[in-house]
């Protein structure tokens, strides 16, 4: 199995986020693997230890951002490409679809594409889809549970995590998987892989490394950014000699605000 | 000269802090009230690999360095003590030991399933009559053929119940010069026959952790589990020491995090007198002696693992960072519940907690008083370190990721 994981670094769930000046800011929080992306990681390493095959973990983002994939090296994925180029900065989800089937191209035959459920800063969820789209491979997306993978076959039946509740879905190899928590759980780096992934020099392909030269000027931009606004309360309570009293002017005020 | 943790030591602190966040933190309150170790702590801190953190890999170990070693426990015991004493009397007083004194056959046999987190160790040395005192220890052993037979009581041992070896230093020669040059260690299988154990209740703190007594009744060691040689024991010991001490100072300074970063988050959400206390000065001085008190602590035990990677003897610097990091450590979560106020009172919050675990480092591992008079010795120059027959070995990235 020829198993693609793309991944992006995230901030850290823990940061303030705040809005400055129409931009979003966390501040020096530190940034990490996208939580999500880490279910995505674990389940290809799974899908390696049993079928055998190699993991590639893919990630586009500026030259320093590496954070995320050293741990998803350090988590046991066999090699790691950053993706980065200035013409890359601020695409929308379109263009980075655009970009990222590019290096799933260049990496080869891909037998799976995994994706977490979405990123937990931009939260779109749908970069997976479009890349399925563009590389013309189905896309299973929500999956909670690989049901049955056969390789030899080309067939992977999956179980679908949606509102109205589960699906169960087959679809040939190579697929685009975005998957959800209730997958699996992933493991920590081991030392060794904290070893390895600390020496790895990671490859940067560039667009022109990608045979991208055309423009990439964004479909959607996000030209201000508010935040939402801050919700007051304001506690009254209701006095009253008696229970019944309290209830009485309860009630009252409940229907003066037309709540009931 | 570089104060920058390299990218390996940023990970591993990570992952330990993960582990420690994810796993151990949701349930640490429960443990601690009830009295018992969080479930499958010994065994996923094996699984893990944290167990054998800095023993070379060709001995089971994951051959990372010192400095992972600290950085590991400043990440257990900012969650909560209890992870870090099993860091200590595994790896410090029973693996490290090994490491340093033991013979390759020993290696073999004892350290290998430690690192690996199969076996469980601990250092069995105080007794009820003898701690500060360590050379006036009442335990003894007999040669007996090719066995030595032990006889005598250990107490305030970390893992008593839970461990499968101990490392154990007896009085085995009766007539030397000086007392401490008639005791000799052990690795002893707490299985053997004669030996029974328990676990001690009622303490003030640690209370999620197994402390206990070892007694020894006729129990027949094999002279080949003789760490080090016979008269050598107290030396071991005190070598145990330098590498539980480490231990201890870098998870102190853990807790000390632990009371900063609480009381910073409880300072900036509470209010009084129409402002969050954190606005008001004197909250500011308890939290500024925190901040300061961990930074230097840091420093302190950052210092004695790189002494140790350099394999320099590290008994005078190691001392002072187990002194300093474990008395400012008490003091933070004194004065975190004193930010709280009476809420830090209460186990509804960690502080009360991170003040009963600090209370016992101060008196473990050699007592703060003890580190007082080392440190006065080296300072007035009466204390000079003489090379030991066995050092603690280098680190070498070579020779401990080789298989």
């Amino acid at each position: 199995m020829n198993i693609v994981v793309c991944v992006k670094q995230t901030p850290d769930t823990a940061a303030t986020v705040t809005v400055e000046g129409g931009e979003v800011s966390w501040g020096d929080a530190p940034l990490v693997l996208n939580p999500w992306d880490e279910y995505a990681v674990e389940e290809a390493l799974q899908i390696k230890e049993e079928h055998g095959g190699q993991v590639t973990a893919l990630s586009l983002g500026p030259e320093d951002a590496q954070e995320a994939l050293k741990q998803s090296l350090a988590m046991g994925c066999d090699q790691a490409i950053l993706i980065s180029d200035p013409a890359f900065a601020g695409l929308d989800t379109l263009q980075v679809s655009k970009v990222l089937a590019a290096a799933i191209e260049k990496v080869g035959d891909p037998d799976l594409v995994l994706f977490g459920r979405s990123s937990v800063d931009s939260d779109t969820g749908i970069t997976g889809t479009q890349v399925a789209r563009r590389l013309g491979f189905p896309s299973l997306i929500l999956v909670s549970k690989v049901v049955s993978l056969d390789p030899a076959g080309g067939k992977i039946e999956v179980e679908r995590m949606l509102e109205e509740g589960r699906q169960q879905v087959a679809g040939p190899l190579p697929a685009v998987l975005s998957v959800v928590k209730e997958i699996n759980e992933p493991r920590y780096p081991s030392f060794m892989g904290i070893r390895k992934a600390s020496k790895a020099e990671i490859p940067i392909w560039s667009g022109a490394d990608l045979g991208i030269s055309d423009d990439l000027s964004a479909a959607v931009h996000w030209p201000e950014i508010i935040a939402p606004p801050k919700i007051e309360t304001e506690v009254e309570m209701i006095e009253g000699d008696t229970a019944e009293e309290k209830a009485k002017k309860l009630a009252q005020r409940l229907a003066e605000e037309k709540v009931i | 000269m570089n104060f920058e943790l390299s990218e390996e030591h940023s990970m591993v602190q990570k992952m330990v802090r993960d582990f420690a966040q994810k796993e151990i933190a949701p349930i640490i309150k429960e443990a601690d009230r009830t009295g018992e170790m969080a479930p499958n702590v010994l065994e996923r801190m094996g699984e893990l690999g944290i167990l054998g953190i800095c023993i070379p890999v060709r001995y089971g170990g994951q051959g990372m360095d010192y400095i992972s070693l600290g950085l590991a426990c400043e990440e257990l015991e900012a969650i909560d003590t209890t992870l870090r004493v099993v860091m200590s009397v595994h790896t410090g007083l029973c693996s490290m030991t090994l490491l340093q004194w033991g013979t390759e056959e020993q290696k073999q046999k004892f350290l290998i399933p430690l690192a690996k987190g199969e076996k469980i160790g601990c250092g069995a040395f105080s007794e009820p009559g003898a701690g500060s005192d360590f050379a006036n220890i009442q335990a003894v052993g007999k040669r007996d053929g090719d066995d030595f037979v032990l006889n005598g009581e250990k107490m305030w041992i970390s893992l008593a119940t839970k461990a499968d070896y101990a490392m154990v230093t007896v009085r085995t020669l009766f007539d030397t010069e000086k007392v401490s040059s008639g005791l000799t260690t052990f690795i002893v299988d707490l299985e053997s026959p004669g030996i029974t154990r328990g676990d001690i209740h009622g303490k003030l703190g640690v209370r999620a952790g197994s402390t206990g007594w070892i007694s020894f009744q006729d129990v027949r060691v094999p002279a080949a589990n003789m760490v080090g040689e016979e008269g050598e024991g107290f030396k071991v010991t005190m070598s145990a020491f330098d590498s539980g001490r480490y231990t201890v100072a870098a998870g102190a300074v853990g807790l000390t995090r632990a009371a900063l970063e609480a009381s910073v988050s409880y300072a900036k959400e509470r209010t009084a007198f129409g402002a969050p206390i954190a606005q008001h000065q004197l909250i500011q001085q308890k939290i500024a002696g925190m901040a300061r008190d961990y930074e230097i602590g840091r420093l302190l035990y950052l210092k004695a693992g790189w002494l140790k990677n350099r394999g320099e003897r590290n008994t005078y610097e190691t001392s002072i960072a187990k002194h300093f990091a474990t008395d400012v450590s008490f003091t933070a979560a004194s004065e975190a519940i004193q930010v709280h106020g009476a809420y830090g009172y209460s186990d509804e919050y960690d502080v009360e907690r991170y003040m009963r675990n600090a209370r016992g480092a101060i008196i473990y591992e050699g007592s703060n008083e003890i580190q007082t008079l080392i440190q006065a010795d080296y300072a007035l120059g009466w204390r000079k370190d003489k090379p030991l027959r066995c050092e603690m070995p280098a680190y070498s990235t070579e020779e401990w990721q080789s298989t």
